[in-house]
């Protein structure tokens, strides 16, 4: 059973449609990278399955639960975990604060205060820092390691390397190889958004394109090439041409 | 030596506004909420502790044990039906909101009890009027001493609340940014009203201490909101240690000015108010530029 369905999932601004007719399956265990360029509704996309952006049409499936109407918190609650762009640390509370406040997620798991700081040592100086004082990469670590702090099974990640030092991204991607082996026993299912293409295909499963709130193309990482993503993100080819390479 | 007696009863006069400000400042911190209701609701617990004290001779200080519950409940009842809704639709919605709410009460209040003037002064023995006299022969009343003393004490006990437990972690994390909030796991929802309870509780003590100390009647409400409205403002919004701050700053200015002129006490504090909101306006909007311009100076080559 797919831990994640979506059914043709629709999400506006205002009156302009977001997000249209997405329909989605992701396996437990699972690497899904979505790709496309800026305003293609990603991020609304991983808004809208977290609970922040409302669902306008469609469901949304958890874990064999409808969670379509769930209250953000519930949802975390339920296992999905959202680390949001730009991070959204809660700037004025220190850094081991932002961790141990996720813990109102009340979710049993691999993940604790202890555990995070070993995924991410550099945290471990910083913790009575307030968050706002911190790096860009220290930042983007606490705010993993805050999602973490929930026990996801679910971890959706929003341009994780967005504003980051090629340093500090390195380091965001070692930390998330090692947690993509933690969690459940087929490890934590992620779906990042990811603008840095080579690092998508070095980490993803699958790799989804989107073009102007759709799916465009879907398909096995080893079995896409950076050519073919590229054209897709800039809505060079169609998705009956991507059927007929695939063929 | 006048002068330095006024200067002690400002600043226990300081700590009632204290007292009656935390929950104003507390709402205003968390929700953004400015609650026009805040002295209606002051003056509803002091009847309710005179009902105990008429009824049953109940001390107010002890009657204080059930009406805290009672006002934080009526704190978590109001956010859910009225405060959470309005809040929904902008700033303005609450503001109308409450300002109704305040309407309704002080009218329910006038039907249910008169107009009279009452106090809890009678059902507080010597406290009322016992005082201590300090060297220098400065004299304060005890129980200005005790509002102090409370006001302090609560307000230390709120920002322990907000930094030591895992409430306080959800309220600063909601006070914050609500949706990142419900992204760890927080009920903002539940956070809100929690918080909105916690600030009638202060109401209720401080409306304890306000029937104490003066006396009251169903229209009182609005002059003792302008009152914490002003300490508030002067110590700054939402900051608890500010609005004992802006308290003290507003019953010394009320104090200094009663001894300058009779009617000196009210125009005071009005005008240090006016004086503090002004400077933050366009002072420190000038600071502000000034140090634009520096910053801008110094990388430009």
């Amino acid at each position: 059973m797919s831990l994640l369905e979506i059914e043709s999932l629709e999400a506006r601004h205002g009156l302009l449609t977001a997000v249209q007719g997405i329909s989605l399956d992701i396996e437990p265990g699972e690497t899904v990278a979505l790709v496309g360029a800026n305003g293609a509704g990603k991020t609304t996309l991983l808004r809208t399955l977290a609970g922040v952006h409302p669902l306008a049409a469609g469901r949304i499936i958890f874990d064999g639960q409808d969670v379509s109407s769930t209250p953000a918190n519930l949802r975390v609650a339920a296992g999905m975990a959202l680390v949001p762009e730009g991070r959204r640390l809660f700037s004025t509370m220190t850094v081991e604060e932002n961790l141990l406040v996720a813990l109102s997620a009340k979710r049993d798991g691999p993940w604790n205060l202890a555990t995070v700081l070993e995924a991410f040592p550099q945290l471990k100086p910083k913790l009575k820092a307030a968050a706002g004082t911190l790096s860009g990469g220290q930042q983007q670590a606490t705010a993993i390691g805050r999602a973490l702090m929930t026990n996801p099974r679910l971890l959706l990640l929003d341009e994780v390397s967005l504003g980051l030092s090629p340093l500090a991204v390195q380091g965001v991607y070692d930390s998330l190889r090692t947690l993509m082996g933690k969690g459940t026993s087929q490890g934590t299912t992620i779906v990042l958004v990811e603008q840095d293409l080579q690092r998508t295909f070095a980490v993803a499963d699958r790799i989804v394109c989107m073009l102007e709130g759709r799916v465009v193309a879907s398909g096995r990482a080893d079995e896409m090439t950076r050519d073919q993503v590229m054209a897709y993100y800039f809505g060079h080819r169609t998705p009956a041409a991507h059927e007929a390479s695939t063929a | 030596m006048i002068w330095l007696n006024q200067l002690v009863q400002g600043l226990m006069l300081g700590g009632y506004y204290a007292l009656l400000a935390c929950g104003l400042s507390f709402m205003f911190g968390v929700m953004r909420i400015i609650n026009l209701a805040h002295g209606s609701l002051a003056v509803l617990s002091a009847y309710l502790l005179l009902l105990l004290a008429e009824r049953f001779d109940i001390h107010p200080l002890l009657g204080l044990v059930a009406v805290v519950p009672v006002m934080a409940l009526v704190g978590w009842v109001l956010h859910r039906l009225v405060l959470e809704r309005s809040a929904r639709s902008g700033a303005l919605l609450p503001l109308l909101s409450t300002f109704g709410l305040a309407s309704v009460l002080d009218n329910s209040m006038f039907q249910s009890f008169g107009a009279d003037t009452r106090s809890l002064a009678p059902y507080i023995d010597t406290l009322s009027y016992e005082s201590w006299t300090l060297p220098g022969g400065v004299i304060v009343g005890q129980l200005s001493v005790l509002t102090f003393v409370v006001a302090v004490g609560l307000l230390g006990g709120l920002h322990l609340m907000l930094a030591q437990t895992a409430l306080g972690r959800r309220i600063r994390a909601a006070a914050h940014d609500a949706d990142t909030a419900q992204l760890v796991g927080v009920d903002a929802r539940s956070v809100y009203a929690a918080s909105t309870a916690i600030a009638m509780s202060t109401v209720a003590i401080a409306g304890a201490f306000l029937a104490m100390r003066a006396t009251f009647d169903p229209y009182t409400g609005p002059q003792q909101l302008i009152f914490a409205f002003e300490a508030v403002v002067i110590g700054g919004a939402g900051s608890l240690w500010g609005t004992l701050i802006g308290g003290i700053v507003l019953g010394v200015a009320q104090s200094i000015g009663a001894q300058i002129h009779p009617q000196g006490f009210l125009i005071a504090g009005h005008v240090i108010f006016l004086v503090v909101l002004l400077a933050r306006v366009y002072v420190a909007d000038s600071v502000r530029r000034w140090i634009r311009t520096l910053r801008l100076r110094a990388t430009t080559p």
